[in-house]
C-alpha cells in the first residue's frame, strides 16, 4: 500500500482537529495511511458517490473520477453531488460535475478527473492508485481491470460494485491481505487473507459476497459501510 | 441502546395485529411505497451525523415534506461526517443549513427546519400528530425518552437510531404493536460515588471527575457551587479559612505551586491517615513540586513566553508539546498543570469565576488532563494522553460517516413499511460486526409491548426512600426528572398538588411550591409516609405514574449513593463503569497499554469480574455509559421471513 515504513511527520492541529471523532475509532496510523491513499473510482452513480462522499470525508490523500458520460435528467434524480443548476451542470461529464462538488465535502483532499474509458485504461495509469473502484462496467472490462490489479507489482485492492432496484452486489478482491485482530483483553494477532481474482471466484461455488435484499438508494450506503463485510477488520495497507 | 437484547420467551410472540391502522392503511388498496412516501409527512429530530445522511436519503427517496428540529450549532468536530456543512458554516444553526444544502439538489421539496429543542412546549402532541412517523437522530438519552412519549401520546410511529463508531442501529416503536423505547430500561449514564473520586480512586476516568468537578471547578468555577475538595491547610499559623483563595499580592508561581502542594501532597497525607481506607488498597503516594520539578521551585517568575497573544493561551504551546497523542511524563505533566494555570490567571482572568469545564476549551482540556494524570500517578493508574483525556472528560463519543449512512438508509426502509403499516415485515435493525459470522447487520423482530413498561402500560413504581430525612426537592431531581425522564413534573398526594412545574404559575402558587420543596417527605402538606402514594404527571409527554412509598432508614453510600431506590420495572442491568477513555473499540495504536483486565465491581466491593465476561452494549448516548465486551456463547434468536418460524440458534 501506500507510504509503507514508519510514517515520522504528525497529522497537522487541523486534520488533529477535523478528524478527531474518527481517529477515536480507527486510530492514527490509520489515519495517516489514509491520507496517503490513492483512489480511482471508475463510473460515477448513485452507488459511488455515496463511497466517494465518505472516503473524502475521511481524509483520503486523492481521488480521481472516470466518467465521460454527460449528466442527464437520470442523474440529476439519484445524484445528491449535481445542483439543479443547469449553468452549473450543463455540457459536463458525471466525472467533472461530481469532482467539484466533492471538492468542497473537504479541502485536504485531491479530487481531480480521470478522463478516459476504463475498458482502454493500462498498467502504469493504474500504478498511481491504490484502490480502484469499479460500477457499471461489463464483465469483460471488471475481469480486465481486476487482472491488471493483480499484474502489477504494487497490489492495487479492486472493488466492483452494482446497485439495481432492491439488489446490490460488491465483489472485493484484496489479493494477500494481511492485519492485525484485535483481541478482547489480548494482544492484537495477526491475520492473513487470500482473496481470489474474479476470474477464479466466477467459477467457484464458495460465495465471497452476499447479495443483499435492499433498496436502491440504502444499498449504496450499505456497501460501502466498511470494507469489513468480508472480514473482521480491513485495515490501509 | 442495548445490543441485540436476550430475548423473553414469554415476549417472543407474532406482532398483533390489533391497533388502529395508521392513516396511510386506511385508504382502499395497500398504498405502493412511492405514493405512501409521496403523501408521507415526517419528522426529523436531530441534524447531526445520522440527520444529514438521512436528511439525504429521505430527500433522494422522494419524501417531500419533512420537518427538522435541532437545537445545535455547527462545529468544527462535526465536519469529518455531517456532509451537509461547510467550514464556514460553523457556528450556524445546523437544522437551517442542512435543509439549505438539501434544497440545492432537491429544490422543489418542502422543508421546515427549526433551530429548537425539541423538548420546548410548541412541540407539543398536536405538533406530533400532524405527522406520519417521526424519525429519531438524537444524541442524548434524555431527548429520546420525551420523544418516545409524545409519539406514544399522539400515536404516531417511532422510528429510533443511534451510532457510536462501527456500531448503530435502527428500531421502531408503533404504540399497541411494539415496544416503546422505554419499555426495556436504557443505562442511565453512572455516576460515580463521593467517595471515590475524593478519595479512593482506581480508575482513569475517577480522576478525570476529580480534576473537572472538584479542582477546575474549585479554582476557576463558580464559588458559591458546593465542593468537595478539602480546603483546610495544616499550617495553623495561616489565618486562611480556604487555602484556595490567593493571598493578596502573592506571586503566581508561588500560588500554583502552593496549590499543586496542597492537593496532590497535603491532602493524600491526610488521606493516608485514615488506616481502615487502605487496609485492602494500594496506598497512593503523596506528590511534591519539589520532587517532581526541582527546578520549578528555584525558577520563581520566569515563565515561557512564548504564547502569542492572537491564538488561543495554550499550555501545551508554551512548553513545546506538539503530540495530543504522547502520553507526557509525570514532570511534563506538573509543568503543563502549573502553566495552564498560570495562563488562566494572565490571559484570562475576567472569566475565573464563571467557568465550566468545556471539552472544546484548550487550555481547560489541558489543565485537566494534567491534573488527572498527576493524581493517577499518585494512585498508581496508567497515565492517559491529551487525547485520550479529552475524550474522557468530554464524553466525546467517536464516530464516522459510514455507519451513519447505513443507519440512515435503514431508518428509510423502515419508514417506508411503517408508512404502509407492513407491521409484520418491521424490523430491529443491528448494525455490527457478528462475532462469529460474517454479517454486518442483524434484524430481529420487535417486540411486544411490556406490559410492566411504566411508560406505556400503567404500571406502579415503588420508592425506598427515608421519608423523615429526604427533601421532596432531592425526589423530583433524582427521580422523577432524572430516572422517570420528566421535563415539567407535577406531584399530587390524594388531591393535593404539593409540585408543579413550569410557566404560567400564580406567585403564590410558585413561593408554596418552592417551600415544599425544601420540606422533607414526612412533613409535606399531605404528609408522605410509608404506604402513601405518589402521583406524578407530566403534562407535555402526557405521562402519568404512580409512585408507592416505602419509608426505609438505611441506604448503602456505595450501592444506594442517591439514598433513595426505585424499582417496578425490570430494572437495568448492572452495567460496569466506564466511558471512552477506558475501553475504546478503537484500533489506535496509541491505546495499545492494556486497561485492566480485572476490574472491581463497585456494587460488589471485593469481586472482580473479567471483562470479557461482561455483555457488550454500545449507547449511542451520552457516552458515559458502559461498554463491554460480548459474550461468545450469548443467546440470539435470528429470525427469518416468516414471523412464524422462530429459531432459537446459539452462536458457535
Amino acid at each position: 500500500g501506500g507510504g509503507g515504513g514508519a510514517e515520522e511527520e504528525e497529522l497537522t492541529a487541523q486534520e488533529t482537529a477535523l478528524y478527531d471523532r474518527q481517529i477515536r475509532v480507527w486510530g492514527v496510523d490509520a489515519q495517516k495511511r489514509l491520507s496517503k491513499a490513492h483512489v480511482l473510482v471508475c463510473g460515477v452513480n448513485g452507488t459511488t458517490i455515496e463511497f466517494c462522499k465518505n472516503i473524502v470525508l475521511a481524509g483520503v490523500g486523492s481521488l480521481s473520477l472516470m466518467d465521460d458520460h454527460i449528466v442527464t435528467e437520470d442523474d440529476l434524480n439519484s445524484n445528491f453531488l449535481i445542483p439543479h443548476d443547469e449553468s452549473v451542470y450543463g455540457g459536463k461529464s458525471r466525472a467533472e460535475v461530481c469532482c467539484e462538488s466533492l471538492k468542497d465535502f473537504n479541502p485536504m483532499v485531491r479530487v481531480a478527473v480521470a478522463k478516459g474509458d476504463p475498458s482502454l485504461i493500462d498498467g502504469t495509469f493504474i500504478d498511481r492508485f491504490d484502490i480502484i473502484v469499479l460500477s457499471r462496467a461489463s464483465l469483460k472490462t471488471k475481469l480486465f481491470i481486476n487482472d491488471n490489479c493483480r499484474k502489477r507489482s504494487k497490489h492495487i485492492a479492486f472493488y466492483s460494485v452494482d446497485c439495481k432496484d432492491s439488489c446490490g452486489e460488491i465483489f472485493v478482491d484484496l489479493q494477500n491481505h494481511s492485519y492485525l485482530q484485535k483481541k478482547p483483553g489480548g494482544e492484537p494477532e495477526q491475520q492473513e487473507l487470500k482473496y481470489p481474482s474474479l476470474q477464479v471466484w466466477k467459477f467457484n461455488l464458495n460465495f465471497f459476497c452476499r447479495f443483499v435484499e435492499i433498496k436502491s438508494f440504502s444499498s449504496c450506503a450499505l456497501l460501502f459501510c466498511t470494507p469489513s463485510l468480508f472480514a473482521p477488520r480491513i485495515r490501509f495497507v | 441502546i442495548p445490543f441485540p437484547p436476550k430475548p423473553n420467551p414469554r415476549r417472543l410472540k407474532t406482532l398483533a395485529s390489533a391497533g388502529a391502522p395508521s392513516p396511510m392503511a386506511s385508504a382502499a388498496a395497500p398504498a405502493s411505497s412511492e405514493e405512501a412516501v409521496k403523501a408521507a409527512k415526517v419528522l426529523m429530530v436531530g441534524a447531526g451525523g445520522i440527520g444529514c445522511e438521512l436528511l439525504k436519503t429521505l430527500a433522494l427517496s422522494g419524501f417531500s415534506d419533512i420537518h427538522v428540529i435541532d437545537l445545535d450549532t455547527i462545529e468544527v468536530s462535526n465536519l469529518n461526517r455531517q456532509f451537509l456543512f461547510r467550514k464556514s458554516h460553523v457556528g450556524q444553526s445546523k437544522a437551517h443549513v442542512a435543509r439549505d444544502a438539501i434544497l440545492k439538489f432537491r429544490p422543489n421539496i418542502n422543508i421546515e427546519s427549526h433551530h429548537a429543542n425539541v423538548k420546548d412546549a410548541q412541540f407539543n402532541v398536536d405538533f406530533f400528530k400532524q405527522f406520519n412517523v417521526v424519525l429519531n437522530g438524537l444524541d442524548n438519552l434524555d431527548a429520546r425518552r420525551h420523544v418516545n412519549r409524545l409519539c406514544l401520546a399522539a400515536e404516531v410511529p417511532l422510528v429510533e437510531s443511534g451510532t457510536t463508531g462501527f456500531l448503530g442501529q435502527v428500531t421502531v416503536h408503533v404504540k399497541g404493536k411494539t415496544e416503546c423505547y422505554e419499555c426495556q430500561p436504557k443505562p442511565i449514564p453512572k455516576s460515580y460515588p463521593v467517595c471515590t473520586i475524593t478519595s479512593t480512586p482506581s480508575k482513569f476516568v475517577h480522576c478525570i471527575v476529580w480534576a473537572k468537578e472538584l479542582l477546575f471547578a474549585k479554582l476557576f468555577g463558580d464559588k458559591n457551587q458546593d465542593n468537595d475538595l478539602n480546603v483546610h491547610s495544616k499550617d495553623g499559623s495561616s489565618s486562611k479559612l480556604d487555602v484556595f483563595e490567593r493571598d493578596v499580592d502573592e506571586d503566581l508561581d508561588q500560588y500554583a505551586q502552593r496549590i499543586y502542594d496542597h492537593v496532590f501532597g497535603y491532602n493524600i497525607e491526610v488521606a493516608l491517615e485514615n488506616e481502615e481506607t487502605w487496609k485492602n488498597r494500594r496506598r497512593p503516594n503523596p506528590v511534591y513540586i519539589r520532587d517532581t520539578l526541582p527546578e520549578a521551585v528555584k525558577q520563581n517568575g520566569s515563565s515561557w513566553d512564548c504564547s502569542n497573544d492572537h491564538e488561543e493561551p495554550s499550555a501545551m504551546a508554551s512548553l513545546g508539546l506538539t503530540n495530543p497523542q504522547e502520553i507526557w511524563t509525570l514532570a511534563e505533566n506538573s509543568r503543563v498543570l502549573l502553566e495552564a494555570f498560570k495562563l488562566f490567571f494572565e490571559k484570562r482572568e475576567k472569566e475565573i469565576g464563571n467557568l465550566v469545564f468545556d471539552k472544546d476549551d484548550q487550555l481547560a482540556v489541558e489543565f485537566v488532563t494534567a491534573a488527572a494524570n498527576i493524581r493517577a500517578h499518585s494512585f498508581g493508574i496508567p497515565l492517559h494522553s491529551l487525547f485520550e483525556a479529552k475524550g474522557v472528560a468530554g464524553n466525546i463519543v467517536h464516530a464516522v460517516a459510514t455507519t451513519n449512512a447505513i443507519i440512515a438508509g435503514l431508518i428509510v426502509i423502515e419508514a417506508i413499511k411503517v408508512l404502509q403499516d407492513d407491521y409484520k415485515n418491521y424490523r430491529m435493525t443491528y448494525c455490527l460486526e457478528h462475532p462469529t459470522k460474517k454479517l454486518l447487520l442483524m434484524p430481529v423482530e420487535p417486540f411486544e409491548p411490556n406490559p410492566s413498561c411504566y411508560v406505556c402500560s400503567e404500571t406502579p413504581l415503588l420508592l425506598d426512600v427515608n421519608t423523615k430525612v429526604t427533601k421532596l426537592k432531592e425526589v423530583i431531581d433524582k427521580i422523577i426528572k432524572s430516572k422517570l425522564g420528566m421535563n415539567l413534573p407535577l406531584v399530587m398526594i390524594g388531591s393535593t398538588l404539593v409540585f408543579e412545574d413550569g410557566d404560567g404559575l400564580e406567585e403564590d402558587e410558585a413561593a408554596n411550591y418552592a417551600l415544599n420543596l425544601e420540606k422533607v417527605l414526612a412533613e409535606l402538606p399531605a404528609p408522605v409516609i410509608n404506604g402513601t402514594k405518589l402521583t406524578v404527571e407530566d403534562f407535555q409527554q402526557e405521562l402519568s405514574c404512580s409512585i408507592n412509598i416505602k419509608h426505609r432508614e438505611e441506604f448503602d453510600e456505595e450501592k444506594e449513593p442517591d439514598g433513595m431506590v426505585l424499582s417496578g420495572w425490570s430494572a437495568p442491568v448492572e452495567k460496569q463503569i466506564n466511558s471512552n477513555g477506558e475501553n475504546k473499540s478503537a484500533a489506535s495504536s496509541s491505546s495499545a497499554r492494556a486497561t485492566d483486565d480485572t476490574v472491581e465491581d463497585p456494587s460488589k466491593p471485593g469481586m472482580k469480574r473479567k471483562l470479557d465476561e461482561l455483555l457488550e452494549t454500545k449507547e449511542n448516548c451520552d457516552a458515559s455509559s458502559s461498554a463491554q465486551v460480548v459474550e461468545d456463547d450469548d443467546d440470539c434468536t435470528m429470525l427469518d421471513g416468516n414471523p412464524a418460524l422462530i429459531k432459537k440458534k446459539r452462536l458457535q
